[in-house]
């Protein structure tokens, strides 16, 4: 029987969700990182540089940057190309505010870094009612 | 729900005030459960950030329907303003910005002219509005702008994307959390600097540092080692690269800043120490320059002030330009400018003053492909960290030798 990890999170909000981590121990800004036309990692220096964010759940380290995501994130999932989820080790305002605005589940806050805990490529479950991750396989 | 609300709240839950504050609370109630708010905080001024290159169509929508209620409140309830917008109208020909990109502009500012907000179109609003004043509870959007406002002015603001922005501006008022209150505006990370910057760009260079080691939006650096009184303008850079390169709300200057007139006013002690030298800030810098031909100069993030633009006037009299070179201020700053001659120097030699926008809010990937710009020479670091992800290939340097690139079309 396979044994399901499970990480709390102090902060949440949205709805559960199931899909891909797209993981890396780096931060996240949608207007300095994301060709959101693309919908890639666009900044040269960004560890998912060239990578694709649709549809995936973003394990990242923190927020970074400036307040555009708050509306960026929204105006991605009206187009489709938004990531599925958010879990970062620790947010700022903005990707909450964005977050909120989007309907995109994010949770933030975990005891050990979750961009080391989480594989990249795995099966996650997030519900944010519990304020869980699960790492289903 | 987990906020704790009073009775005017609960009737704007209620929708007894109608559906646009409605909405508003909704959103904000979200944002302030999620990180764990007890409740609201009254606000004087909120400060939009709401570019339409952020927007998009959607949040043009987003406007348009609350600008459309024909029922309850429909206008904001306390001073409301604008950051820079995606475009200087006049000037859109010549950024190769495509009339759909105008359109919507024009869409959302008639959204916000109906919402009731003022359109300052400005990111330096404590230079050129209204300086906000200490302990003063604020929703300001734009990080600049929340850093100087929180740090060199005392206020309190956390960083307030457009819709919360527009939220607060509607309900007047804010979930209370984070830099509202007293205790995350102490210092979790100690910096001593062993000089102080003379030059913007070295200003900038020094708060990218400090944004970059520090890390997060929850972190509050103190800084020790500046010397005198540092000028607003140099405070602007400082506060700008390191909320761009960090995310960073709040700083404390030892002596300077009005929370922290000695350490242990904000900080215990054994915090975290850093130490940051000069080579440091010539590092940070080295590490963006490419030597050799250059396509463009920006002057930009933050908008330049009056004084910004004296200085750049004085460096143009008596050059010409061999590549195109931009400065962008505010609508405010900008008719000064023109009647005290700095904009006609600064076009004689070659270059273009543009106002109410700032270049990277302004589909800077499209400019750059319009254009054909990618090498770009500016002293501004917040705009060095943000270009890279659009395409360009960005030099941080100071205001003298990006003039003398300008007239080159170099970088030796």
């Amino acid at each position: 029987m396979n044994v399901k990890t499970v990480y709390r999170a102090r902060h949440a909000m949205g709805r559960r969700v199931r899909g891909t981590a797209l993981v890396a121990n780096d931060g996240f800004s949608a207007r300095y990182d994301l060709d959101r036309i693309a919908g890639v990692f666009s900044r040269p220096t960004h560890k998912l540089a060239g990578q694709s964010y649709v549809g995936r759940i973003l394990v990242l380290d923190t927020a970074k940057g400036g307040v555009a995501s708050a509306w960026m994130i929204h105006e991605m999932q009206s187009r489709g190309m938004a990531p599925l989820a958010f879990v970062f080790n620790s947010v700022n305002p903005i990707l909450a505010q964005g977050a909120a605005l989007g309907a995109v589940p994010m949770l933030a806050g975990f005891v050990a870094d979750i961009t080391a805990a989480i594989p990249n490529g795995a099966e996650l479950e997030i519900d944010p009612q519990l304020g869980i991750v699960t790492v289903l396989g | 729900m987990l906020m704790k609300l009073n009775d005017e709240e609960r009737d704007i839950l209620a929708g007894k005030l109608g559906p646009v504050p409605q909405q508003a609370l909704q959103h904000q109630i979200a944002v302030g459960d999620f990180f764990g708010a007890e409740d609201f905080v009254a606000v004087t001024q909120a400060h939009i950030m709401a570019d339409t290159e952020s927007l998009g169509d959607a949040g043009v929508r987003w406007l348009e329907r609350m600008a459309a209620a024909t029922e309850g409140r429909r206008r904001v309830c306390i001073p409301t303003i604008t950051d820079p917008r995606g475009t200087d109208f006049s000037k859109a020909a010549y950024l190769g910005q495509t009339q759909s990109m105008l359109d919507l502009e024009r869409r959302a500012i008639a959204a916000f002219v109906k919402l009731g907000v003022v359109m300052t179109d400005t990111c330096i609003n404590y230079q050129t509005i209204q300086a906000p004043t200490r302990n003063e509870h604020l929703a300001f959007g734009d990080t600049g702008v929340v850093i100087y406002s929180n740090s060199i002015c005392g206020a309190r603001s956390n960083f307030e994307g457009g819709p919360s922005a527009v939220s607060a501006g509607l309900t007047g008022r804010t979930p209370r959390y984070g830099f509202h209150l007293s205790e995350h505006r102490r210092a979790t990370i100690h910096f001593h600097v062993d000089f102080t910057p003379a030059s913007l760009n070295d200003w900038g260079a020094l708060g990218a540092l400090i944004g970059r080691i520090a890390g997060n939006y929850w972190a509050v650096p103190v800084i020790e080692g500046i010397e005198g009184a540092p000028r607003s303008d140099q405070l602007k850079h400082f506060g700008a690269a390191m909320a761009s390169f960090g995310s960073i709300a709040l700083f404390h200057l030892v002596g300077i800043t009005p929370e922290a007139s000695r350490l242990s006013d904000v900080a215990l002690p054994n915090l975290p120490t850093h130490r940051i030298t000069r080579d440091d800030v010539a590092a940070l810098q080295q590490s963006y320059r490419k030597d050799g031909k250059i396509d463009v100069v920006v002057f930009s993030a933050p908008q330049l002030s009056l004084f910004e633009l004296r200085t750049l006037a004085d460096l143009c009299d008596g050059k010409r330009f061999s590549v195109p070179m931009l400065a962008v201020t505010s609508p405010q700053v900008k008719p000064d400018a023109d009647r005290m001659g700095f904009t006609a120097r600064i076009e004689d030699a070659g270059g273009t003053v543009m106002s109410g926008m700032c270049f990277y809010q302004s589909y800077a990937r499209e400019i750059a492909e319009a254009k054909g710009w990618k090498r770009l020479v500016t002293n501004s670091a917040k705009l060095v960290n943000i270009l890279g992800g659009y395409g360009y290939q960005p030099m941080l340097e100071s205001m003298e030798a990006c003039v003398d690139a300008a007239v080159t079309g170099r970088l030796e």
